[in-house]
């Protein structure tokens, strides 16, 4: 900082010195004018050398500690949430069984006679399975009914609703962005560009909640009219909807990589007579693709993460299927469903968190991809 | 002078508000979504009376009320099911009590069709076969030749459950029924499917049109009304509960004394469940 001052100090004295030539075309003046503004700033940069640095350094610590804070929480969520799916691998927990008969019950004298209901039936406990007897390789089941007399945990259907629902919205979510963004770089207007990209912008950050209460109330029920489907709510549907989600995730980072492609790209293919539409497809459509490969993964990762709209427009049924108007239930949805449920440290507890492992892993994957791809190519080919 | 009377106002303010904070109690209560309706105009029909006492009602489910409860996160827990044994132990290890059941309501569990649909009645044995993927046309049972669509809850409510052990004696659901969060919904998806078929709570049931249920082929179909559900021919009916950790005392027996005396029991009937007696 001192030092980029200590620099300047020339530059801003010659153009102080002119600016009060101008004004005031007087020679004295200007010299006493320059004389001050010089020993203003040399004052100033003294002060700055001896007492800024206690501030300073208070200053880089605090920033270098925040940036730590944020590292360590993504180690301790990491760290807690492996420890909670690691339950899944030991359980032989022997359950006591508990005694109901202790078990009082109040205002049942003003209850009276009352047949509509058979008391002995109705008054005890409910059914409940044995949950030891579950072992880390139910997991690789074909059928998830966790809430179950004989429970069952597979986590296959879940993974192919998973898998489903962001392929449909990458299907309708990628073209749309990836194109919108081309136009908004080779195309629009700096006028049209200028409103295209916040409102793109406020789509991200729009609620997902809404998207999915759209999706479920009047997105469901005109893709059935149109289309005749079977199923109301269905990974169709809920794919659309996730669509709108990951279109500004795919469009902003496309735009960029678009936007990164050299000038002197464009201009030559335009000098050797390319027209408009020619350069932006064949030129620097494809010296932008690993960007906006890199933007397609994001994309993935948003929809695969994404728990809200998939919860409330897919009908989630646990379903083996590969048809796609089928209804499905997804990874991230099971668990917004279910976690407030279970019982802390039970086996299904730990499924839970199981499939959180899986997510956590899918995304880092799909990170350290799309990372790759940045650095190698994208870099690569520019400099 | 001015400065003197600020003081004094603000002071009888202050000692006011501190009166008024100390003579409420809050009491939470927390479950069962079938339950929120009637626990709210219980909640609000007893402030009204009783303005020194302040009553927080909030849904999630049985089991999360439940959870609730062990975790010390309510006073008071709503549920559409009995508690299960293991939900007894933990709270035993916490408090070591297994829990106060207390009878509140009789509620009856509905079959809702959409109101286009022709069914407008059912057995006990159909509804088994439908709801556990056995019988998956309309055509099965009298209607159009058109697959059924199935409606539920999420595996977190209480009504899933109790539906589970009493309706399909304890066997699992088919894999193709889609799970609703919350009975709203679940009516919802029916009334705007012409094919679905759902269930839930009598209370809740709008823009839809009730199946009738019978016992078997022989016997005669039910309406789920006060009448029939009352008099036990209506075969689908259950208790709604509320537990507490510890047999009630203070201003909470008060409250639930009032909600098992007439005046809180004929609330029961204005929201759509059926009281106790």
């Amino acid at each position: 900082m001192n030092i980029v001052k200590m620099n300047d100090d020339k530059n801003v004295n010659k153009s102080a010195g002119s600016h009060a030539g101008t004004l005031k075309k007087t020679g004295v003046m200007k010299t006493e004018q320059n004389r001050d503004e010089k020993t203003i700033i040399q004052d100033s940069s003294d002060l700055c050398r001896k007492r800024s640095r206690p501030f300073e350094f208070i200053i880089e610590k605090v920033i270098l500690s925040t940036a730590f804070l944020s590292l360590a929480f993504i180690i301790l969520i990491f760290l807690f949430v492996f420890r909670e799916a690691a339950t899944i691998f030991n359980n032989d927990k022997t359950e006591t069984s508990a005694v109901y008969e202790e078990s009082e019950t109040y205002g049942e004298e003003a209850l009276g006679d009352n047949p509509g209901i058979d008391k002995n039936k109705n008054s005890s406990v409910t059914m409940e399975a044995d949950q030891s007897k579950s072992s880390f390789m139910d997991i690789f089941g074909m059928t998830w009914l966790p809430v179950s007399l004989t429970p069952k945990y597979g986590i296959l259907p879940l993974f192919i609703g998973s898998l489903k629902v962001a392929l449909i919205s990458l299907l309708f979510g990628a073209p749309v962005a990836i194109l919108a963004a081309l136009f908004t770089s080779a195309f629009a207007s700096r006028a049209l560009k200028e409103t295209i990209k916040p409102v793109v912008e406020i789509l991200a950050g729009f609620p997902s909640v809404v998207i999915g209460f759209v999706a479920l109330i009047i997105l469901a029920s005109l893709l059935q009219n149109v289309f005749g489907l079977q199923y109301r709510l269905n990974a169709f549907t809920g794919g659309l909807a996730l669509a709108i989600a990951i279109i500004p995730v795919i469009f902003t980072i496309s735009e960029d990589a678009l936007n990164a492609v050299p000038k002197h790209y464009t201009d030559a293919s335009l000098a050797l007579g390319a027209e408009k539409w020619e350069t932006a497809v064949y030129v620097v459509l494809p010296a932008a693709m690993p960007g906006i490969f890199a933007a397609i993964l994001l994309g993935i990762g948003r929809a695969i993460g994404e728990t809200m709209i998939v919860l409330m427009a897919t009908g989630n049924a646990a379903i083996m299927s590969m048809d796609l108007f089928d209804p499905a239930r997804t990874m991230s949805a099971t668990i917004g469903a279910e976690m407030a449920e279970v019982v802390f440290g039970e086996f299904h507890y730990g499924v839970l968190f199981f499939i959180g492992v899986l997510l956590f892993a899918i995304s880092f994957l799909i990170n350290l991809t799309t990372e790759v791809f940045i650095r190698r190519l994208v870099m690569r080919r520019f400099k | 002078m001015n400065k003197r009377i600020l003081a004094i106002t603000t002071g009888i303010l202050v000692a006011v508000a501190a009166i008024v904070y100390a003579a409420t109690t809050t009491i939470t209560v927390k479950g069962s979504d079938t339950m929120v309706i009637l626990s709210q105009r219980w909640a609000e029909d007893y402030m009204a009376k009783n303005p020194a006492v302040s009553i927080q009602v909030t849904g999630g489910g049985s089991g999360t009320g439940i959870s609730a409860l062990i975790n010390g996160a309510t006073d008071i827990c709503n549920a559409s099911r009995p508690m299960k044994s293991s939900e007894r132990e933990k709270l035993k290890q916490r408090y070591q009590s297994l829990g106060v059941e207390i009878k509140t309501a009789i509620d009856g569990v509905t079959l809702y069709v959409n109101e286009k649909n022709p069914i407008k009645e059912l057995t006990l044995d159909q509804i088994k076969a439908i709801y556990t993927g056995t019988i998956t046309n309309w055509k099965q049972v009298g209607g159009p030749d058109m697959k059924i669509i199935l409606y539920g809850r999420e595996n977190s409510s209480g009504t899933y459950v109790y539906f589970r052990d009493e309706v399909l004696s304890g066997q699992d659901y088919a894999q193709t029924m889609q799970s609703m969060p919350g009975t709203a919904a679940v009516v919802n998806a029916v009334s705007r499917d012409q094919y679905g078929i759902g269930y839930g709570g009598a209370a809740y049931a709008q823009g839809v049109s009730f199946v009738a249920v019978k016992k078997d082929v022989s016997s005669a179909a039910y309406e789920p009304t006060a009448e029939n559900i009352k008099n036990g021919s209506y075969p689908v009916s259950r208790y709604l509960y509320m537990y507490v950790r510890n047999r009630p005392s203070g201003e909470m027996k008060k409250f639930i004394d009032w909600i098992l005396s007439d005046e809180g029991q004929s609330v029961v009937t204005k929201v759509g469940y059926f009281p106790i007696r």
